[in-house]
């Protein structure tokens, strides 16, 4: 399949059962909800060292969010419902609690109930108010700006994470701007995050290493300073590759992030420097989760 | 199915137990059963059609027209219905509710709403004492869901309250929110003495600046973001409370009672 100049390959990415969580951060203005959602969100770019994977999913206009101020929705993955409560609480403790004038809200209703504020409340030292409205707890903490609002506890629900394609493009300015691109409409689809820095990662691993210590390491096939040094995945031209990982809620979630991202990348075509779309994938042998580049863009 | 009406024929000489007519005893009733059932006046047992004419069979929708203030304990531990009552209702009204709602035109006695647990109950006129509040003796009272008032309260209103929300249009009387232990209380109206007495925890929502005992510390004006998502839930009702011009987020805040665990607020609209 080409698509303006652009090779899609007859592969898929290949994606994991996770556990998901969203909460929605508010603030005073959208600068500080944004600053809290961000030091939330910070260090949450892969379970493998993160404990979760985190982004921001959207900023929220001052109507949709349950005070009336501005706001912004995060997302959080992880591989077990334990970590994913441990990695929520600890987050909301150290970066929105702590944040000026941020209060914190549930953004899954449904689910398994997770702690939130439900545990923060500790903090108050006995000061703290429950107040239960419309049947949903919020726990009102005494701090110094104030008080500190969060919902006492947000809803877990299955997900899916690793949802993946590799942008191979003639440089490496080419493969950053596609991929700037394809994050900037990848972010209008709901229920779904990019988790990695800028939504980018450039440092695409496969399973396993030389060294015994390592269960991941550089995926060398992709490497383009490699092309003649292993067996190689790329032709001569490609100078450089960058990947775009998507976590999201359901498959149909993480099917229209890709094609819209993947769309973006063609949008700009061979013209621009970019050759190829590939996908990361384990063989099919440990994902149950297939996204096939062409099914998606077909 | 049209709703089961209940028309009071007469006032009643002697006070009347409506306890047994709820939605949820009723569900199986024929019509001519519900007829039968003895309601206990004084010492007197009387059947219900002696009392009133009965229309409709919808059993869980209960309409009482004529009611008197003779009628006591009406919705008494109501599990799921409606109770819709065309005039005055007794005392005990909706006592130890569950759920469902219940909604009265006219007036309503003492201990309307006591030791309700959950659902709605809306009262167009004013209520006596004790509403909300936990029966003598008792130490929770409301534990769950709304109660509306539109007109004036009693004294005690939410004596022992645990839990749910009192809406009061009107003035409520001495002693509002004495002995809460948490809950909100909001009175738009006037305020008597002895607010919130040896409340433990708790909100006492108020327009107007109440006359607070000593045992209150002032903790200064503050802008409260709970408010809002507070008045947000108000607004399905039918009531100045789902007004927006009504609402507000900044309050002067009284903490006490001090003489108590003093983990209550008087919150003061400013």
């Amino acid at each position: 399949m080409i698509i303006n100049g652009v090779t899609i390959d007859a592969t898929f990415a290949e994606a994991f059962p996770m556990k998901a969580t969203r909460a929605i951060i508010t603030a005073q203005n959208e600068k500080w909800a944004m600053i809290s959602a961000q030091a939330m969100t910070g260090f949450a770019t892969s379970v493998i060292a993160c404990g979760c994977e985190g982004a921001i999913e959207r900023v929220l206009d001052p109507s949709e969010t349950p005070d009336g101020r501005p706001g912004v929705a995060v997302m959080f993955f992880a591989m077990g419902g334990k970590g994913l409560a441990k990695q929520l609480e600890t987050r909301a403790g150290q970066c929105v609690l702590t944040s000026p004038t941020a209060a914190l809200f549930a953004g899954i209703d449904g689910g398994i109930r997770i702690p939130l504020g439900k545990n923060l409340r500790y903090f108050g030292d006995g000061f703290q108010i429950s107040k239960v409205i419309s049947g949903k707890r919020y726990w009102r903490i005494p701090v110094m700006d104030g008080e500190f609002l969060a919902e006492a506890t947000t809803g877990q629900v299955d997900a899916i994470g690793g949802g993946n394609f590799l942008v191979l493009a003639e440089s490496q300015p080419q493969a950053l701007a596609a991929c700037e691109a394809a994050i900037e409409e990848m972010r209008k689809i709901p229920n779904v995050i990019m988790p990695f820095p800028g939504g980018v990662v450039r440092s695409g691993s496969k399973v396993g290493s030389k060294y015994k210590t390592l269960g991941a390491s550089t995926n060398d096939a992709f490497c383009p300073t490699l092309k003649g040094a292993t067996r190689t995945d790329l032709s001569p031209e490609i100078e450089s590759v960058m990947e775009i990982v998507i976590d999201g809620l359901t498959k149909e979630d993480i099917d229209k992030a890709m094609r819209v991202g993947i769309q973006a990348v063609c949008d700009l075509g061979a013209q621009q420097g970019i050759k190829r779309i590939s996908a990361g994938n384990y063989g099919g042998k440990l994902g149950p989760f297939h996204f096939h580049l062409q099914e998606i863009m077909a | 199915m049209k709703a089961l009406t209940l028309t009071l024929k007469n006032s009643p000489e002697q006070r009347i137990d409506m306890s047994p007519l709820t939605c949820q005893l009723l569900k199986t009733l024929t019509i001519e059963d519900i007829a039968a059932l003895t309601l206990q006046s004084g010492k007197r047992k009387l059947r219900v059609d002696e009392l009133f004419t009965l229309e409709g069979s919808d059993s869980q929708e209960l309409i009482i027209k004529n009611s008197h203030d003779k009628l006591d304990f009406i919705g008494k531990d109501l599990d799921g219905g409606s109770i819709t009552i065309e005039g005055n209702a007794g005392a005990y009204l909706a006592m130890g509710m569950k759920a469902g709602d219940i909604k009265v035109s006219g007036n309503a006695g003492l201990y309307a709403g006591c030791e309700m647990k959950k659902g709605y109950l809306e009262v167009s006129g004013n209520v006596g004492d004790f509403l909300g509040a936990a029966l003598p003796g008792n130490k929770m009272g409301m534990k769950g869901g709304t109660i509306l008032v539109k007109g004036n309260v009693g004294q005690r209103a939410g004596d022992h309250m645990r839990r749910g929300n009192i809406l009061i249009e009107g003035n409520a009387g001495d002693y509002c929110g004495s002995r809460m232990t948490a809950g909100t209380i909001a009175v738009m109206g006037q305020t008597g003495r002895y607010l919130g007495y040896a409340m433990r925890r708790g909100t006492l929502l108020l327009w107007n600046q109440p006359q607070l005992s000593a045992s209150f510390n002032d903790c200064g004006a503050h802008t409260l973001a709970f408010l809002p998502i507070l008045f947000a839930s108000f607004k399905s009702l039918n009531s100045s409370f789902s007004d927006v011009e009504q609402s507000f987020n900044r309050v002067q805040r009284y903490a006490g009672d001090m003489s108590e665990m003093g983990r209550g607020e008087v919150l003061v609209k400013i």
